[in-house]
């Protein structure tokens, strides 16, 4: 029984650590633009795409990912210097309505591509499990790489001028403005590095769940609940619940609801975090003047 | 020119002249139209005159096409009692979610209803409702046949009985925001706060806006099972809840009429679409709900109204204004 339990809250961990990086993109976003990225599910699933083509055509596991990440790295930025920077100031609508819009036109582009066909993605780590048989080398080794992007995005954002240059931009635009920061280059930045941690996310969740263009439609709402359960202000925060989700998705997968009830736990986490302390366990509460 | 007289007899002409002339096939794509037409219309109450972004309105529209589709196999109760109950269960479901959904502002709705059309076909799935739902097989229905004897096939007799009901659907919904509770979701919708010191009880206006808007496309997805004769749960996975947002931009999202013209967008759209790949229609969709909202963002509705009034410059005060209020622009 404890062995069990202790198995599925290591499993849970492996999963949690995509999760984490799904919810730290979509915190990266909200915390510059304020805008929850709908699309970006969608946007992880067309670049894990990107990279099976990668490696299909020959080249080693590692270097298409980078390429992967490079390019979509690329297309974020150019999503949020043609699409989003019309919309700062639009009204919520406005925006709920172009990030639908682009989820729709992304997907139908996996699909268009790469056909709807269930593809297997290849795992770099070897297949054996791991520690004492709690883990598979997938497991292990997917956590590891979440492990390196989370901490590498904290130095980045803590340690680096460029780091604090976005910090800037995203607590006060007009400030940073005027002491010299590029604020709408920093927004796009965001914008970059989240659809690169995203593909990353991708290629490290297509083993598991096998890649179909709606592969990430349930690991986004995880996400979601994640963000949301750490505070959708706070980038650790976001990182702690997309771990604790996993756990508990997995937990309450195997003992309480059954694997059929798996996404309806997510929306529970959601709407209970809402109403009970809508801020999030690490989030800051907002006021706003009348 | 007043066009109060002039509507009815449109209606009227748009029942007879279909059911007179086409073919089978393309009066069950009418029917649809329709249907869409009110699941749209319910969506837009909340979304258009009240401000509740909804992107989980698939799952009000599933909950109606099963409560239909259990009470005619289950109980064998003929088709048409079977649209008191759904209202009223769709109803019911609409205020409870409107309860959460108090506390949650623009973003976070979206969010959460985001993750409710997400879940929906999950839970029709669940195996110890089964019994009811007939679980990932669904349920089969029969199509109704003309009462009374009437000359009509049964795709003819469905178009009528499906107009006539979103006629008196349209005509309480035209009532609806006109009046006393419309112009207190709208004030709810521009700016909540003056809202509620004008007197607005904030709380019962949003969640009976809930109530109206599911209750409206719960009877959309009882019309549409007994049209398609058929539901399962992956007829109801999370793009439904997407078209119907979809549709409702395109129609303009405070535009009662737009409803219409937002529905045979998403009905016919695909057809065209589909000859250039399987995967062109939801292309065109995104592209199309992305130059909505760019170049127009009051959709085609509220677009053809702008003209209509730059041609009838003279036409009366009271209800016009509120009509170019409600449809010129978006909530914030």
């Amino acid at each position: 029984m404890f062995a069990g339990v202790l198995h599925q809250i290591m499993s849970g961990i492996a999963t949690g650590g995509i999760y984490a990086s799904v919810a730290l993109a979509l915190v990266m976003i909200y915390q510059a633009t304020h805008h929850v990225n709908f699309a970006q599910g969608e946007m992880a699933t067309f670049s894990t795409y990107i990279t099976l083509t990668f490696i299909n055509a020959g080249f080693p596991y590692w270097i298409a990912l980078g390429i992967a990440v490079v390019l979509s790295f690329i297309v974020g930025v150019a999503i949020e210097r043609v699409l989003m920077r019309p919309l700062a100031n639009a009204p919520v609508l406005a925006s709920v309505g172009v990030f639908i819009g682009l989820l729709l036109i992304v997907n139908s582009l996996s699909g268009w591509f790469f056909d709807y066909t269930i593809k297997q993605f290849p795992t770099p780590f070897p297949d054996h499990p791991m520690l004492g048989g709690y883990l598979s080398g997938h497991e292990l080794g997917s956590t590891a790489v979440t492990l390196i992007v989370l901490i590498s995005v904290y130095l980045f954002f803590r340690h680096t001028r460029l780091g604090l240059a976005m910090r800037a931009a995203a607590f006060n635009p007009v400030s940073s403005r005027l002491v010299g920061v590029r604020v709408g280059w920093m927004l796009a930045l965001g914008w970059g590095l989240a659809a690169a941690i995203g593909a990353i996310a991708g290629a490290m969740v297509a083993p598991v769940v096998f890649l179909d263009p709606n592969m990430m439609a349930g690991i986004l709402l995880y996400a979601f609940a994640g963000a949301l359960l750490g505070g959708i202000d706070n980038p650790l925060g976001a990182v702690i619940g997309g771990f604790m989700v996993g756990v508990i998705e997995n937990l309450g997968g195997a003992y309480l609801v059954g694997t059929e009830l798996k996404l309806t736990l997510a929306l529970v986490i959601i709407v209970t975090v809402l109403t009970i302390k809508p801020t999030g366990l690490m989030g800051r509460k907002v006021f706003s003047r009348v | 020119m007043r066009i109060s007289w002039l509507v009815p007899i449109l209606v009227l002409l748009a029942v007879i002249v279909p059911v007179a002339m086409f073919t089978d096939y393309h009066l069950f794509q009418l029917t649809m139209v329709v249907v869409y037409a009110i699941a749209i219309l319910g969506l837009s109450l909340l979304t258009g005159f009240n401000g509740q972004i909804s992107l989980g309105h698939g799952a009000f529209y599933a909950i109606g096409a099963y409560t239909t589709a259990i009470l005619m196999t289950t109980w064998n109760m003929p088709y048409w009692l079977t649209l008191p109950v759904s209202a009223v269960v769709c109803a019911v479901f609409g205020f409870l979610i409107g309860l959460p959904a108090l506390r949650l502002g623009g973003l976070y709705l979206a969010l959460t209803t985001f993750a409710l059309a997400v879940a929906i076909p999950q839970i029709l799935k669940y195996k110890a409702i089964d019994n009811w739902t007939g679980g990932v097989q669904g349920l089969v229905i029969d199509k109704p046949d003309a009462p009374f004897g009437l000359p009509l096939s049964p795709d003819q007799w469905l178009y009528i009985f499906t107009a006539f009901v979103a006629s008196i659907l349209y005509i309480i919904a035209w009532n609806v925001v006109r009046g006393r509770v419309g112009r207190a979701m709208m004030a709810i919708r521009d700016h909540s706060m003056a809202a509620e010191a004008m007197g607005i009880n904030l709380p019962i206006v949003k969640t009976s806006a809930f109530a109206i808007s599911a209750l409206y496309t719960g009877l959309a997805g009882s019309l549409g099972a007994i049209a398609v004769q058929f539901v399962a749960p992956d007829s109801f996975q999370v793009f439904v809840s997407v078209f119907l947002f979809v549709g409702l931009v395109v129609g303009g999202v405070s535009s009662i009429g737009g409803t219409l013209i937002g529905a045979a967008f998403i009905e016919f759209i695909p057809n065209f679409a589909d000859k250039l790949s399987k995967a062109a229609p939801s292309a065109v969709y995104g592209v199309i709900l992305i130059a909505v909202m760019f170049l127009m963002p009051m959709g085609a509705g509220g677009f053809l109204y702008a003209m209509w009034r730059k041609m009838m410059p003279a036409r009366g005060a009271g209800p016009a204004r509120a009509e170019a209020k409600a449809a010129g622009r978006l909530p914030s």
